[in-house]
């Protein structure tokens, strides 16, 4: 462990606004990155099954 | 097609059916050892690593920002060769392939950029700096945002995917030579700068949950590379018949 | 063999032909490129010394911005009238097609840029030791901006609206000859030897003329049959 106590933690040695700026940056970006296809995904599928519901009733 | 020295598998992953179900059964494997190791780099590089005995603890932010720089490039030369392949033997899915890589590439190039900048701010006193390997990130950003507006531009899928290829492939021979010359140019104008990630000898304790975080951030986006891909194979193949039966049911 | 070589020298000729029928679009660049250097003075200050030392990337960004301008229309008018479809159609490769297109282009383009560079210089207090320098870089450069700028129009001339997308393709990829090309113009200005930046420019022209026409043959066809 580098730190001491928690707090140390959070301050990371005064530069505790860069650190966690950048680590929130990516964790954002990340999920994102995940949740936007999945998101995506969903509503294509639902598109196509309507889509194809409709074909079936019509033939 | 008719060269038969290539192995199987590339044949199969020509066949957006068989690209559909491997990729929905590897895509939990890599949910999970990415997860899993990206909590461990996280840990590692926040709290267990030592800090940096010039830089203190900002040094942390080396654990996104290379790993970022390495995967946008990375994916850039994915992009390229997957683009090629689409243009050699016609193959749908690596089109697919180059078309999901792209905007994650850039998410990525961005990423490495804003942490970069970050980092600069309590190293070199600002938040931006010309320095040689922000700068060519840079590049590979714009090189990245030319891909996917001109993949935009065009409406006629197929033409966009060997257009985009085309560009890709100009750019990848590009790329060296813009790194090189973005190096050189720095080196002109700013002797001796302070190169954020560039450490003579890192010890174990600090290149290890580099590593981690290299490997955990390869299988996320690979993850979110895949999860892209099925969209556009379901996209795309709306009319073929396996998509019907798999919805239908 | 003698056919490539009259397929090369027709498309030249045709393609200088056309351009001297249309003496405003030739000149077009050229206005552009002195409006540009002149912009600065205006905008940023008018003081010899400071403009002296901004001015060989001055005018080598004005240079680039110019080719960029003036390559729109490289393939344009033959797409919108079916010719280059008809080029495309013959047995002969087209990378000679695109290649005699660029030079032509690049005689009127680049090639007269080079020659009104020293005006500008003069205009931004470049030293006079900095005008050999410019010039040669220029000459060495300006092709290799034409023939990247070649693949730029080749993959946007189907498109109605391509002036934008092709400055957003294209000038990343200017970035090293930019940097070569001004670093020249400073080496001249300041007296320190000029061949490595020259055999630099020269080596990515030889990589463009070898790569450049082949890569822009390639979009063509993707842009016309698609």
């Amino acid at each position: 462990m580098a730190f001491e106590t928690f707090a140390d933690f959070l301050n990371m040695g005064g530069h505790g606004l860069y650190v966690w700026l950048s680590y929130g940056l990516g964790l954002l970006t990340i999920a994102l990155c995940l949740y936007l296809p999945i998101i995506q995904g969903r509503e294509t599928r639902r598109s196509l099954r309507r889509r194809i519901q409709r074909e079936s009733v019509k033939s | 097609m008719a060269s038969s020295w290539l192995p199987r598998w590339f044949y199969q992953l020509a066949s957006p059916r068989w690209c559909y179900s491997i990729t929905g059964k590897l895509i939990p494997w890599f949910a999970a050892i990415g997860g899993l190791l990206f909590v461990i780099g996280l840990v590692w590089g926040l709290a267990f690593a030592p800090s940096d005995y010039q830089q203190g603890n900002s040094f942390r932010i080396i654990y996104l920002h290379v790993p970022t720089a390495i995967l946008a490039q990375s994916f850039y030369m994915l992009m390229a060769i997957a683009g090629a392949i689409g243009l050699i033997w016609k193959m749908k899915v690596a089109d697919m392939v180059a078309k999901s890589v792209a905007p994650l590439g850039a998410a990525l190039a961005v990423l490495a950029l804003a942490t970069g900048a970050i980092w600069g701010k309590p190293t070199w006193g600002s938040w931006w700096v010309w320095d040689a390997r922000l700068t060519s990130m840079l590049v590979l950003l714009f090189l990245y945002l030319g891909v996917m507006a001109l993949n935009s531009a065009i409406e006629s899928e197929t033409t966009a995917a060997k257009s985009t290829a085309v560009l890709a492939l100009v750019g990848l021979v590009n790329i060296p030579i813009i790194k090189y010359s973005v190096e050189w140019w720095n080196t002109l104008h700013q002797p001796a700068t302070f190169k954020i990630t560039e450490k003579p000898a890192m010890p174990a304790e600090m290149w290890m949950p580099l590593l981690v975080m290299v490997i955990a951030l390869y299988l996320v986006f690979g993850l979110a590379m895949m999860l892209r891909l099925r969209n556009e194979i379901l996209t795309r193949e709306r009319r073929a018949g396996w998509v019907k039966e798999l919805l239908g049911s | 063999m003698s056919s490539t070589l009259q397929l090369f020298k027709q498309t030249f000729r045709r393609d200088l032909t056309l351009a001297f029928r249309r003496k405003s679009e030739l000149v077009n660049p050229l206005i552009f490129f002195l409006i540009v250097a002149s912009l600065f003075p205006i905008g940023v200050s008018p003081e010899p010394n400071f403009l002296s030392q901004l001015a060989p990337g001055l005018v080598w960004v004005a240079a680039l911005l110019a080719t960029l301008l003036s390559m729109e229309t490289l393939f344009k008018s033959d797409y919108e009238d079916g010719s280059l479809e008809q080029l495309l159609l013959s047995p002969q490769p087209v990378f000679l097609v695109v290649l005699s297109k660029v030079l032509a282009h690049w005689l009127l383009s680049g090639l007269a840029l080079t020659l009104v560079a020293p005006l500008l210089g003069v205009m931004l207090f470049l030293p006079s030791e900095g005008m050999p320098g410019l010039m040669l870089s220029l000459l060495l450069g300006t092709p290799t901006l034409s023939l990247i700028g070649a693949i730029g129009a080749a993959l946007t001339v189907g498109l109605r609206r391509g002036g934008v997308l092709i400055s957003l393709l294209v000038l990343p990829l200017y970035i090293p000859v930019l940097i070569f090309g001004s670093s020249a113009v400073q080496a001249a200005v300041t007296g320190l030897p000029l061949d490595g930046y020259l055999a630099l420019l020269g080596a990515m022209l030889a990589l463009a003329l070898a790569l450049a026409p082949i890569a822009a043959g390639a979009a063509l066809r993707i842009s016309v049959s698609g």
